[in-house]
């Protein structure tokens, strides 16, 4: 009888929770969403309303684009840098609306793909579809295979590259990317020029063409300036490279990259250059950091990555997607948008401008000042037209790739099919 | 044998375990910060807003259908086979290896994606199976030895990934390189659904419905579960019966991982069982591990998982949300059986 009565008063106050939870929503329907919005939400769609006081501002004309981001959208990597060039675009575009969705990878969402959430933007209204990642080439080309009319970007991709080697014809696919190969040099230039053990740690993804270029660049930069500016011998210089297996840590699937990154710093490697989508690197050289150790690292990707821990952030390599997707967005909108493929390089002139350069690199606090003028130097020779994909420079089998004073094409650069001579780690050939 | 009073009593605690698994994930929005009839709309938009949507939606139910019709089995053996998302992951793993294999030669495709669900059942019954040997000869309860070998399974997908089947050139987990497209299973023109893997779903389903229904072979297996012991000392083979149990689950589980290969990722990938095999454990609780129930159940499971897509786009909100709601109904089904059963027995 009396536990009868417990459970009767338990239903009753369970019940009451359920009454109370359900009219709660209708009483206050204006408040609720408000939080959700991130932060950032740009206001400025109207321009500053002076002309002509008297007409109410001309509504601008709605312009949605969608965006499928592989990691969360404030990660402070690969993925803000897009999501922020999104809010650039809807700052210059009155009526530009960015819609996204982030995390788009099979772990965090088991049982999509992305061509499947690509088509829920679209059905939000977007215009554009921007998939982010390498690991979308496939759902990007299966969405454009469904979808040839509407118009995609697969950010750093090469399907309409027509001298590449997975080209596929489109009627509206573009492909973008910034030369980072540029930024990897200068970070490597940085983690040279800081080293006192002659040991550069680098924190990598996964292996293919893309990161095996950038790993060799930043390996590039660290020779040239080892020699040049710290008049070391290059030779004694060790690089090495430790994969995770994908742009940034999934538990269970990848290696951690806050373990990979402490192997680094505790077996004397005092430079961590990251190339993950995420900032364990500098985190873990913090750490250390705070621990007593002499250490520095070099995140990766995105402009505001020091600021988790400045103390130890020699500087970052960062891309700047604004200018390419408004140039994007203005062609979808004029009706021009067609089958592209760039590979942009930095505005030399100033490689931190956010309306001309696709990358950049902002120096950090934790760079000596002795160090921040040579790489400036070193910046201003690649700006006067260094370039280090030079002959001789072998694989790093020994087999040549180029012969003395040859200079790397495009294509060479973008497939380079194995790391370099001098380079340690895995290299998964792709010959 | 139920009376009418207490079979009220009982559509009375169901309907009170729905309604307080929907408060309790209100109130879970509301601590989100989300406005919850925006969210519930949305996810209805997002489910059935589109014929595609819809189609998408049976896209996922497949494979839960799939998982669920085989734990129905396992279930009402009285066996907990948690290893069931191993069971899938193998059946993933061999469909791919017996189209990677077959690939190059001059079979027609139709052949290939016959022998990789052939292939995939098999690898979901040799895994079921070893679940269930372990259990009956080594005394390792099936959810222990489920668990460590959905472990192995993926540290196998893993390891194929990144060694053996790895992309020419890359070292991703992302995945194998994608199939022919003369490897995909036939969809409906403008859709993902892919007919003859829906139909064999329904199938499973409507064959386990039977089984256990109406046939002698089920009778048995239910005696199994209720008691083991009295089923034995009846001269039931138990130990048959619970093996037999397993690997029908294990075979439509393989299935369910063939389907994922060949008609929704065209590859191996790293999560190939997207946790099916647990949602379908889901459902066959909350059916109380009633066949009849399962579909329905398993469609509107599915549905949540599509329609929670839009959660992000519109309302910045995870789309796990989604599975909060299923696994508070889960709960709260369970919790009302229990206040059931003890207010019933204090009666």
């Amino acid at each position: 009888m009396k536990s009868k009565r417990i459970w009767f008063v338990l239903s009753f106050v369970l019940l009451l929770t359920l009454l109370m939870s359900a009219c709660q929503p209708a009483a206050t329907p204006t408040q609720a969403p408000q939080p959700t919005q991130p932060p950032a939400e740009p206001q400025p769609t109207q321009p500053p309303a002076e002309p002509q006081p008297t007409q109410p501002p001309a509504e601008p004309e709605e312009f949605i684009f969608g965006m499928l981001l592989v990691g969360p959208y404030n990660d402070r990597g690969w993925s803000q840098a897009h999501y922020d060039a999104g809010l650039y675009v809807e700052e210059k575009v009155p009526g530009a609306k960015l819609i996204y969705i982030d995390k788009v990878n099979p772990a965090d969402r088991p049982g999509t793909t992305p061509e499947q959430l690509a088509e829920d933007l679209l059905s939000k209204g977007a215009k554009l579809i921007i998939f982010n990642s390498d690991d979308m080439k496939d759902g990007a080309i299966n969405f454009a295979r469904a979808h040839p009319d509407v118009p995609v970007i697969h950010a750093s991709g090469d399907t309409s590259w027509k001298e590449g080697v997975n080209y596929i014809e489109f009627p509206k696919f573009g492909n973008t990317m910034g030369r980072m190969e540029y930024g990897k040099m200068i970070a490597g230039c940085a983690a040279a020029l800081t080293t006192k053990t002659g040991q550069i740690g680098y924190l990598g993804p996964l292996i293919n063409d893309e990161t095996r270029r950038l790993t060799a660049s930043a390996y590039l930069g660290a020779k040239y300036c080892y020699e040049k500016y710290a008049g070391k011998n290059p030779a004694d210089l060790k690089f090495k490279v430790t994969w995770i297996g994908f742009w940034f840590n999934i538990p269970g699937f990848t290696a951690d990259p806050t373990q990979v990154a402490d192997d680094f710093l505790n077996s004397g490697y005092d430079v961590v250059i990251s190339g993950i989508d995420t900032t364990e690197a500098l985190v873990q050289a913090s750490k250390a950091r705070a621990a007593g150790k002499e250490v520095w690292a070099i995140p990766y990707d995105y402009e505001g990555a020091c600021a988790e821990a400045p103390e130890v952030c020699l500087g970052v390599p960062y891309f700047n997607w604004g200018p390419a997707y408004l140039r994007a967005v203005e062609q979808v909108k004029a009706g021009t948008f067609q089958s592209y493929f760039e590979w942009l390089g930095p505005d030399w002139t100033d490689i931190n401008n956010h309306d001309t350069s696709a990358v950049g690199f902002v120096f950090g606090d934790a760079l000596s000042a002795d160090a921040k003028a040579n790489v400036e130097k070193f910046i201003a020779e690649l700006a006067g037209g260094l370039n280090l994909f030079v002959g001789p420079l072998n694989y790093q089998d020994g087999t040549p790739f180029l012969a003395e004073g040859e200079v790397a094409t495009d294509l060479q650069v973008w497939y380079l099919p194995q790391l370099l001579e001098g380079m340690e780690g895995q290299s998964v050939p792709s010959e | 044998m139920m009376k009418t009073s207490s079979r009220w009593s009982g559509i009375g605690f169901q309907t009170l375990a729905v309604l307080l698994a929907l408060a309790f994930t209100t109130v879970v929005m509301l601590i989100s910060g989300a406005d919850p009839i925006q969210v519930y709309q949305n996810i209805i938009s997002g489910a059935l807003g589109s014929p595609t949507k819809i189609a998408d939606i049976l896209v996922a139910w497949t494979p839960l259908l799939l998982a669920t019709a085989g734990l129905l089995l396992t279930f009402t053996a009285g066996l907990w086979n948690i290893g069931i998302e191993g069971q899938i992951t193998l059946g993933a793993i061999f469909t791919t290896w017996a189209l990677r294999l077959l690939q190059p030669t001059d079979l027609p495709p139709t052949l290939i994606m016959t022998i990789g669900f052939v292939a995939g059942a098999l690898g979901g019954m040799i895994w079921a199976a070893l679940v269930g040997l372990l259990k009956i000869y080594g005394n390792v309860n099936e959810i222990f030895g489920g668990l460590g070998l959905n472990f192995v399974a993926t540290a196998l997908t893993i390891w194929l990934i990144f060694g053996p089947w790895k992309r020419p050139g890359v070292g991703s987990m992302s995945g194998t390189e994608p199939f022919p497209l003369e490897l995909w299973l036939p969809t409906l023109s403008g859709f993902r659904l892919s007919p003859l893997a829906l139909a064999m779903g329904i199938i499973a389903i409507a064959i386990v419905y039977i089984l256990l229904r109406g046939t002698y072979f089920g009778l048995r297996l239910k005696a199994v579960g209720r008691n083991g012991r009295a089923a034995f000392l009846m001269g039931i083979p138990t130990t048959r019966y619970m093996l037999m149990a397993f690997l029908l689950c294990g075979l439509m589980a393989g299935l369910a991982g063939a389907t994922q290969v060949l008609a929704v990722y065209h590859r191996l990938i790293p999560s190939i069982s997207s946790g099916y095999g647990f949602l379908g454990m889901m459902v066959a609780m909350l059916v109380n591990y009633q066949a009849l129930w399962a579909a329905p159940v398993a469609l509107f499971f599915a549905a949540l998982n599509i329609g929670s897509i839009q959660l992000p786009i519109v309302l910045k909100l995870d789309s796990s949300l989604s599975g909060v709601l299923q696994g508070s109904l889960v709960l709260f089904v369970l919790l009302m059986d229990g206040v059931r059963r003890r207010l019933t027995r204090n009666q």
